[in-house]
């Protein structure tokens, strides 16, 4: 399918008294090199042409298989149109009913008149929308140009994702909504919802309204009620961002505890119980029926044909505590070996999910201690330093299966300095195995765990530190592997982030054209 | 706010007992993390019985009789004989904010007059000012009276203050000891609180030319200020980097060597709102404008008062720190300061004069003969003082006092005796030592050492920083009374509107409470508790204060 820009020279109304002054401004002539991430092929030349946002308009190329009505181009025609020229939001609409079918080049070039971008899904048409937006600029007139270029573009790693954790701190659905935008400056295109966890318990269930009623931190206010979760993923399709809802279990399960009766473990002190609870009750039939419950509701309120069931950091020190759960061992013959305990329990909820039709996505925990999982199940690795990760990646690629990377990005342990350094030099495909081990890893992920973090931080905390990874997932290794040529390149991207609206903090000294307005 | 308060502590515990899943940096330092873990899981939160007051009051009684208060009959009024009325813009302005903080500017409404107020309603705070000049016109000074008394009962309140300094304080725990109860009504104890600052100097370093800071976040911080009794604006304006200040004597400095010459620069007119807007909150404003060093930003708009640095024997085209051997730099600084000295009110200037660089003096032969000519020889630090000596008596002449941070100290620099000395170098030995040196060489000391927020680090830092007292040195009785305070400084390399809000708060707050508090409020697990609550009040006046831990506010930040 084709997209086309309508690049007109237009009138050019500012050759005025300025004009002496303009010739000698413009000396300091603009680099085209201002893409984040870099794409895969670029050549660029210092030909330019200016944008008139009075007659520049977005278009759908005669041959493409999207025409106007296809929701997802036409909203981003929209929002790309305001994305571009900042000053002219009004006028957006009416420039984009004007649409004209045009001819057809390869991928996203742009030479005088127009520029077409050509992909063969609209998700591909949107990244590269993406690109043209950032490769427009403005002059100190505020006039638009941009560079005669061409560009051929895809992703390295097909799973690029962002991980915010709802359980920790409740963030408002306004700024889940604001991240999943900054995800698609940066090329993201999956949103993993820790949605659940011990803290709390803000996802409303139709089918177990108490789980958030009585785990919530709040039964009103700190929500998600199934509009806000419809909300987000609609919101996210727009962005060609998937929703990947995570609910963990067996561990990480004390919110679920409270509006749900007998699902966990009570532990034991000697011969009474303690009144405290452990991870869910594995030895439980009921267990199993309400999680096939649960799960058939969020298999259908989530679109997405792969579904995040934790399975990490199972402590056993209540299940051995407790005298029901070591009767069920017995009865299983497990002798007193509990990860057989932890592999049963995952194998049924992996089991529950697949007949949804659900592909699986579990911790690395998951893989450590058994391999009884189907072969589809993507391990998604957190732990370790890089001799350990690449280890780990190495063992689960060895076996067959598909992993995530995402112990190098845990970008809720801050430092002082420049650490998106570290982000950017991480090479998820560098550990010893075969080519096709290689190709096991289909992708990565940025964790913002929410122990420190809520509304108030999470924007400049996540800008543009995860936008250092997303270079690393979307582009060309080689081509990227230079540090401190990177640099000026994301300092102009965190500067377009501000322009957009994002709370993206500074990566070192300096200023932006259009500061943060905000406090 | 009382089952606020218990829903938290539960909660917490919950998550503290659990310790930090998901939180391996890399098995190196593990041991630290959980080393961190464990500390933090000691802090089992129990709701204090002082409620959210912070920083903690010299003095709090507490009792269990309560008054509602309605936004519909509740005033804030001057009592009869107080020595500010209604012409104390001041006072009435803090009135009307604090009416705000409490019952929301949606709910103002009309005095009911038919309306009987309820047996255990409270209706009036009264703000007496007791000593003859109220100081409602002047500025805070180091010298300010900040006390206050409240005493919370029927059938009024009474806050009672010598000057408006201590009534602003006042004003600021009345609002904190007002909570909702169960159904949402605005509550309050009956209390009585007898309240002083520990130290006189209590300080915020924010810093403008690493990064612009616009005009709305320094004033959303000076309003932040105040609600932890923060009372000293340190504005580090100027420094190599860029300058900001608009000069109305030599504009050239911000033209050339601003960011940018109108959108990244401070007017008159900024510098104007910013010292007013403080002082009705009670916070003094000092300029920093550090020299000789950092000074690269200077050198733009003011040709040759750079040294020329040399490579060889030719001149490379870099500059060095100011140049100390030229006439035309001491009247230049003579007009400069003069110019400072009328635009900001402060009593005191900071001087800066750290971390000088000898490379470029040394490497240009017109300072090797004017070391020669001088006697100094190869010492270069004799040259630092020939030119911080003539600064400090060209800023004498315009008769302000003047803070200098340790080095023009160390360097043995002859001070005048009321010098306020910065610690800002070191380990916590070598700052308690330093902080020991210079107090037994008779000057008054501010320290800022343990208190660089702009350094992170991953967990709860801010439980260093509370931990660190600026009286924990060895020496005298008489040598720990010339520490007059301390500050927070958030340096801005990495600091710019977009985070400095969340990264100053609620870290700052733990300076705070250290600043003002008595010395022996240490108890960590009820700092805890009070200071979630707290910032969840910053977070209800919307300001974006990071939270402490996993937990929530009842109103969460909405200003995305």
């Amino acid at each position: 399918m084709e997209v086309m820009y309508m690049v007109r020279s237009g009138r050019y109304t500012r050759l005025n008294v300025y004009l002496l002054i303009l010739s000698v401004l413009q000396l300091n002539l603009h680099t085209v090199e201002g893409v984040w991430p870099l794409p895969q092929a670029f050549t660029s030349s210092t030909e330019r042409y200016p944008l008139n946002p009075q007659a520049f308009y977005f278009g759908y190329g005669r041959q493409s298989a999207a025409q106007q009505g296809c929701s997802v181009l036409d909203s981003a025609f929209r929002r790309y149109f305001s994305l571009i020229f900042p000053d002219y939001t009004d006028v957006g609409v009416d420039a984009l009913s004007n649409l004209l079918p045009v001819c057809v080049l390869d991928n996203l070039s742009v030479s005088a008149g127009q520029a077409s971008l050509k992909a063969e899904t609209v998700w591909g048409a949107l990244r590269g929308l993406e690109t043209f937006s950032q490769l427009v600029y403005q002059n100190d007139f505020g006039s638009y140009f941009i560079n005669k270029t061409e560009i051929e573009d895809f992703p390295r790693f097909q799973f690029r994702g962002i991980l915010l954790d709802t359980s920790r701190h409740y963030l408002p659905v306004q700024a889940i909504l604001k991240t999943l935008d900054a995800m698609a400056y940066s090329k993201f295109n999956v949103f993993h919802w820790h949605i659940v966890d011990d803290p709390s318990f803000p996802y409303q269930s139709s089918s177990f309204p108490d789980l958030s009623s009585k785990g919530a931190f709040h039964p009103m206010t700190h929500i998600y009620t199934q509009s806000d979760v419809r909300r987000v993923i609609s919101h996210a399709r727009l962005w060609g961002i998937r929703v990947l809802p995570e609910f963990d279990s067996p561990g990480h399960t004390t919110s679920w505890g409270k509006g749900q009766p007998g699902l966990l473990t009570p532990c034991y002190n000697g011969g009474t119980p303690s009144g405290t609870f452990g991870p869910v009750n594995p030895a439980l039939p009921s267990t199993y029926q309400f999680m096939a419950r649960l799960f058939k509701e969020v298999s259908s309120v989530f679109p997405d044909s792969y579904i995040h069931l934790g399975g990490d950091e199972v402590d056993f020190s209540c299940w051995k505590s407790n005298p029901d759960v070591r009767a069920f061992m017995q009865k299983m013959g497990f002798g007193s070996d509990f990860t057989k305990l932890e592999a049963f329990y995952m194998e049924n909820i992996v089991n529950i999910t697949s007949a949804l039709n659900k592909t699986s996505i579990v911790w690395q925990d998951v893989f450590d201690y058994h391999e009884r999982i189907p072969k589809d199940t993507v391990l998604h690795i957190w732990k370790g330093i890089p001799a350990k990760y690449q280890e780990e990646l190495s063992r689960i690629t060895k076996a067959g299966m598909r992993v995530l990377l995402a112990a190098p990005w845990y970008i809720n342990h801050i430092s002082y300095g420049q650490d998106w350094r570290n982000y950017y030099t991480v090479q998820p495909q560098n550990f010893s195995g075969t080519e096709e081990q290689k190709k096991l890893v289909i992708g990565g992920e940025v964790c913002m765990w929410g122990e420190y973090v809520d509304a108030t931080n999470l924007s400049p905390r996540l800008w543009p530190r995860a936008s250092a990874a997303a270079e690393r997932l979307w582009s060309d290794e080689k081509q990227t592997s230079n540090v401190d040529k990177a640099f000026p390149r994301l300092q102009d991207f965190r500067c377009k982030l501000l322009r957009r609206g994002i709370q993206a903090e500074p990566l070192y000294v300096g200023h932006c054209k259009h500061e943060y307005q905000g406090v | 706010m009382s089952t606020t308060l218990k829903f938290t502590a539960l909660l917490l515990a919950l998550s503290l007992c659990r310790g930090l899943r998901h939180d391996y940096i890399d098995n190196y330092i593990d041991n630290y993390i959980d080393e961190v873990t464990e500390e933090e899981a000691e802090l089992v939160a129990q709701p204090s019985k002082y409620g959210s007051l912070w920083p903690l009051p010299q003095k709090v009684q507490l009792s269990e009789v309560s008054f509602k208060l309605t936004s519909s009959s509740f005033r804030i009024v001057d009592a009869k004989d107080s020595t500010a009325g209604p012409s104390c813009s001041l006072l009435q302005d803090a009135y009307r904010r604090y009416y705000e903080y409490m019952f929301g500017i949606a709910k103002r409404q009309q005095l009911n007059k038919g309306r009987r107020t309820g047996p255990s309603e409270l209706t009036e705070l009264q703000v007496w000012i007791t000593s003859p000049d109220s100081e409602c016109d002047s500025y805070p000074s180091l010298t300010s009276d900040e006390s206050y008394e409240l005493s919370v009962n029927q059938p009024y309140a009474v806050l009672k203050a010598p000057k408006v300094w201590g009534a602003l304080h006042g004003l600021e725990t009345f609002s904190q000891l007002v909570y909702e109860d169960e159904y949402g009504a605005k509550s309050i104890n009956s209390t009585t609180i007898s309240d002083f600052p520990r130290f006189a100097h209590r300080g915020i370093l924010l810093d403008s030319s690493r990064h612009f800071l616009p005009i709305k976040v320094i004033l959303a911080n000076l309003e932040t200020m105040a609600m932890n009794k923060i009372n000293v604006f340190h504005w580090h304006i100027v420094d190599d980097q860029s300058f900001p200040y608009l000069s109305r004597t030599f504009p050239q400095l911000s033209q050339q060597g601003a960011y940018h010459p109108y959108t990244h620069v401070y007017t008159p007119a900024d510098v104007k709102m910013v010292i007013e807007f403080a002082r009705l909150r009670g916070i003094r404003v000092i300029p920093e404008f550090d020299t000789p060093g950092h000074t690269q930003s200077w050198g733009k708009g003011q040709p040759d008062l750079l040294t020329p640095c040399y490579s060889g024997s030719k001149p490379s085209g870099t500059f060095g720190p100011v140049n100390p051997i030229l006439n035309t730099t001491y009247d230049f600084m003579s007009q400069f300061f003069k110019e400072i000295s009328a635009v900001f009110p402060d009593a005191y200037v900071h001087l800066g004069g750290d971390e000088v660089d000898f490379t470029c003096w040394k490497s240009n032969p017109d300072i090797q003969k004017f070391m020669d000519q001088q006697g100094f020889g190869q010492d270069y630090s004799k040259l630092e003082s020939f030119y911080i000596q003539k600064l400090l008596d060209i800023v004498t002449t315009t008769e302000k006092g003047y803070t200098i941070w340790q080095e023009v100290f160390d360097n043995g620099v002859k001070l005048k005796p009321d010098t306020l000395i910065h610690v800002w170098k070191g380990n916590q030995q070598q700052y308690q030592n330093e902080m020991a040196n210079v107090t037994s060489s008779g000057y008054r000391t501010l320290l800022s050492t343990p208190w660089y927020l702009n350094r992170i680090s991953y967990g709860q830092d801010w439980q260093g920083h509370y931990k660190a007292d600026p009286q924990d040195f060895k020496g005298t009785e008489a040598q720990k009374k010339l520490v007059i305070g301390g500050e927070a400084c958030l340096w801005g390399e990495y600091v710019d509107a977009t985070n400095l809000t969340p990264r100053l708060w609620p870290r700052a707050s733990a300076v705070a409470e250290r600043l003002w508090s008595a010395k022996d409020v240490t108890d960590i697990n009820d700092a805890f508790s009070r200071l979630s609550v707290h910032r969840c009040r910053m977070v209800d006046r919307g300001i974006p204060a990071e939270p402490l831990f996993s937990s929530y506010c009842p109103h969460e930040y909405k200003g995305i």
